[in-house]
């Protein structure tokens, strides 16, 4: 039974570490923007998007 | 929030940050065009998108004012506001400190769990009793912390002499721990620290869910008034300006308001002439036109000219104001609602005290002792915790209005459901409501060339019936033609040169029925008619309502012609020309009446009956203060959520009273075992665990919407 002394310490310490996680990321703004996040996504990275606008304009030309 | 450029110390000291509100903005395009086109800007050192508030936060060069950010962010193409400076409102707090609660409960209730049921799988002796007493140690700090939102809610209605659902949940929960405590004190062999936990812990999911579904519609939401100027550039006497805000405005003084601005105060034109849209307050599509003298109000848009004018009232004695005044009073009544959930409690917390002391006061006479009969009216009570019923409402109406919200309505939060679910009238304003309330030209006789020059003059001009013009046309393909030297003139149109041509865009002398503009390419003169539509589906959508036992009419501000004309075609009845004060009246003769009015509408001057109605519904398009004041705003072209709305509220609220018959069904089988001192603590988790999970399955059945009624 002296396994218990570890355990029941584990648990507690990996469901606070949990809990903890969770307040930071509620402190951090990390659930302000959902929906944005899941927008963000789709928008292109600035240096492809001006790679592909190069590209176009040098097909213009 | 991870601003993208990072700063050094130096810098931050000139930087400053300011949020806006930005309604325009809808798809990943609009965040990226906001945020790169804004750093382009001289001055803007980051900007960041929070897309679900619609709101921008910018860091910027002190030199920089808002005035001039908001030039910016117009110039990307988006209408902006300035947002207070602290965006955290009230509810958002609120429903912070339940998820937090939640969470901390969440945790407390799985750690005792995987303690309590080793004790019951025979654990003993010591190991029982450190057991208990590591519950105990997990159980008390998070009572504490995850109880507080039912402690003080419950002390405030003992403050006033009330009872509500929280009065037993409170004592149910502290005399829980306070008994665990004791037994676990004197080695006993129940604690009830996982009960009290888990009560705790399904009860903060109700609440959490209803402060969710009321944040997430009111984000996007802008701030009451925040149409009306918010400062105006004053003209000294020397001749110098300087900008003065809305509030510290004064009748005498002199305002300059430019193309575009909205008015700050009530006052009279001095000089110049331009058009005016009017259509936030009174509902009229089409802009009047002003010149000297006449009387122009706060909240309206100065469209075409700058123009002087002399201010007669400023702030709180604005016709703005007075119609801000008269929606707040109307929205009285309103508080005065119970919802269903308070309802039920009414009858059901003193049945369950009683029930609770009858428990303890005949196992005393019957001579099991003290702690005994303590236990088995603890054991009543947390049995009888309206665990159940704390979900049985929230669960159905928050899979509701997600359902709601698929099909482009957006539901405020559970009061509005019960209130939609009990309307038996329906009442529509016409112009943005019934009709699209946007000008749409019929472009389908013009000319190729004629489209593209009308695009290029179009786009250059404010007017509403420009804006409409250049929308159709920018939506068939067409590209504008390059034209040189435009020139807008107030009330007559805009002219310009195209390849040594005059051409221009100009108002139709004669006054007919219909809206139109001409468009003149040299000699040469077409007429472009213009028709505010009907929504596509207004017959369907009052024929829903009239199966539902709702009738429907028309109350406009619009001119008896149109108003009457509309009200045939429909089919219903029509009043003309009312202001906000007679709508209002109409609402409470209906209300004498004992029936309950549905308002829908959009205009400024609908926000008094939108508040004062028993359940309103506005559309996307209205103004700030109609959403604001509307219990639900539906999105899009169709009129059919409206329909569908009052439906499904119906549908919700029936699903709700099977779940509270569930739950008083529960209790009828569980209580009789309490009383007789039959249940353990485990018996009372599960059975817990068991009629929340029944509740929510049963809520879960209102994510389908009836295909019948789908648009």
């Amino acid at each position: 039974m002296s396994v218990l002394a570890y355990l029941i310490p584990v648990a507690l310490a990996l469901g606070g570490a949990g809990l903890a996680l969770f307040f930071w990321a509620m402190r951090n703004g990390q659930f302000e923007d959902l929906e944005g996040a899941a927008n963000r996504i789709l928008i292109d990275d600035e240096d492809d998007k001006s790679g592909a606008e190069k590209i176009e304009r040098e097909a213009d030309r | 929030m991870n601003v993208p450029v990072a700063l050094d110390a130096i810098e931050r000291a000139e930087l400053t940050d300011s949020r806006f509100t930005v309604p325009g903005m809808r798809c990943a395009g609009c965040i990226a065009k906001i945020e790169r086109g804004l750093q382009d800007v001289e001055g803007i050192e980051a900007a960041r998108v929070n897309f679900s508030a619609k709101r921008v936060a910018v860091r910027h060069d002190r030199s920089l004012d808002a005035d001039g950010l908001v030039a910016a962010i117009g110039k990307l193409g988006f209408e902006a506001q300035a947002a207070e400076a602290n965006p955290l409102g009230q509810d958002d707090s609120e429903s912070r400190t339940l998820l937090r609660a939640l969470a901390v409960a969440g945790f407390g209730m799985m750690n005792i769990m995987l303690l309590s049921v080793s004790v019951w799988s025979g654990a003993g002796g010591v190991t029982r009793e450190l057991f208990h007493w590591v519950s105990a140690l997990i159980a008390l700090p998070v009572v504490a912390y995850a109880g507080r939102p039912f402690f003080a809610s419950a002390a405030m209605a003992l403050r006033h002499r009330r009872t509500n659902m929280d009065v037993p949940i409170s004592i149910g929960v502290l005399l829980a721990t306070g008994l665990s405590v004791y037994e676990t004190a004197t080695g006993g062999e129940h604690a009830y620290f996982d009960s009290a936990v888990m009560l705790l812990f399904f009860l903060l999911a109700g609440r959490a869910l209803d402060a969710m579904m009321r944040n997430k519609t009111r984000a996007g939401i802008g701030a009451l008034l925040s149409r009306m100027g918010k400062s105006a550039r004053v003209l000294a006497g020397d001749g110098s300006t300087r900008a003065v805000a809305a509030e510290d405005l004064e009748p005498g003084m002199l305002m300059l308001v430019a193309a575009g601005e909205a008015l700050a105060a009530d006052g009279v034109i001095e000089d110049g002439r331009s058009m005016i849209d009017n259509a936030m307050l009174t509902g009229e599509s089409t802009p009047q036109s002003v010149a000297r003298d006449d009387l122009v109000h706060a909240g309206t848009i100065n469209l075409a000219n700058p123009i002087r004018v002399r201010v007669t009232a400023a702030s709180s004695d604005t016709a703005l104001a007075e119609i801000a005044r008269m929606m707040d009073e109307a929205g009285q009544s309103r508080s005065h609602y119970v919802r269903i959930a308070d309802r039920a409690s009414r009858l059901y917390a003193p049945a369950v005290h009683t029930l609770a002391l009858l428990a303890f006061a005949g196992w005393m006479i019957a001579g099991v002792g003290l702690h005994q009969s303590l236990v088995i009216a603890i054991a009543v009570l947390i049995i009888t915790c309206p665990c159940a019923m704390g979900l049985a409402v929230p669960a159905a109406q928050v899979v509701a209005s997600g359902a709601l919200a698929k099909r482009g309505l957006l539901v405020k939060d559970g009061s509005a459901l019960e209130r939609l679910a009990e309307v038996d009238t329906a009442l529509f304003d016409k112009t943005g409501t019934l009709t699209m309330g946007e000008p749409v030209p019929r472009i389908d006789r013009l000319s190729s060339e004629q489209k593209s020059v009308a695009l290029a003059l179009a786009q250059a001009s404010r007017h509403p019936l420009s804006k409409g013009l250049a929308t159709a046309l920018e939506g068939k393909g067409v590209t504008p033609a390059v034209v040189g030297s435009l020139c807008e003139v107030g009330g007559q149109g805009i002219s310009a040169d195209w390849a040594g041509t005059r051409v221009a865009l100009e108002r139709t002398d004669i006054v007919g029925r219909e809206l139109s503009s001409t468009l003149r390419i040299g000699k040469e003169l077409v007429a472009i008619p213009f028709a505010d539509p009907m929504r596509p589906d207004v017959a369907e959508t009052l024929a829903a309502l009239r199966v539902s036992g709702i009738d429907s009419r028309i109350v406009s501000g619009d001119r008896q012609a149109p108003v009457g004309a509309l009200a045939i075609e429909l089919g219903i009845a029509g009043d003309a020309e009312m202001r906000p004060d007679t709508k209002l009246a109409l609402l409470d003769a209906l209300k004498a009446d004992g029936r309950r009015p549905l308002m829908v509408g959009d205009g400024i001057n609908d926000g008094p009956a939108l508040a004062a109605a028993h359940a309103s519904i506005a559309p996307g398009s209205a103004s700030d203060v109609s959403q604001q004041a509307a219990d639900a705003v539906f999105l899009g072209r169709a009129l059919m959520p409206v329909a569908l709305a009052v439906a499904v509220a119906r549908r919700t609220m029936r699903i709700v009273r099977q779940n509270f018959g569930f739950a008083i069904g529960y209790n009828v089988l569980a209580v009789p075992l309490a009383l007789a001192g039959l249940t353990t603590p485990l018996i009372a988790a599960i059975a817990m665990s068991l009629s929340s999970l029944v509740v929510v399955g049963n809520s879960l059945r209102l994510a389908r919407v009836p295909s019948g009624l789908s648009s």
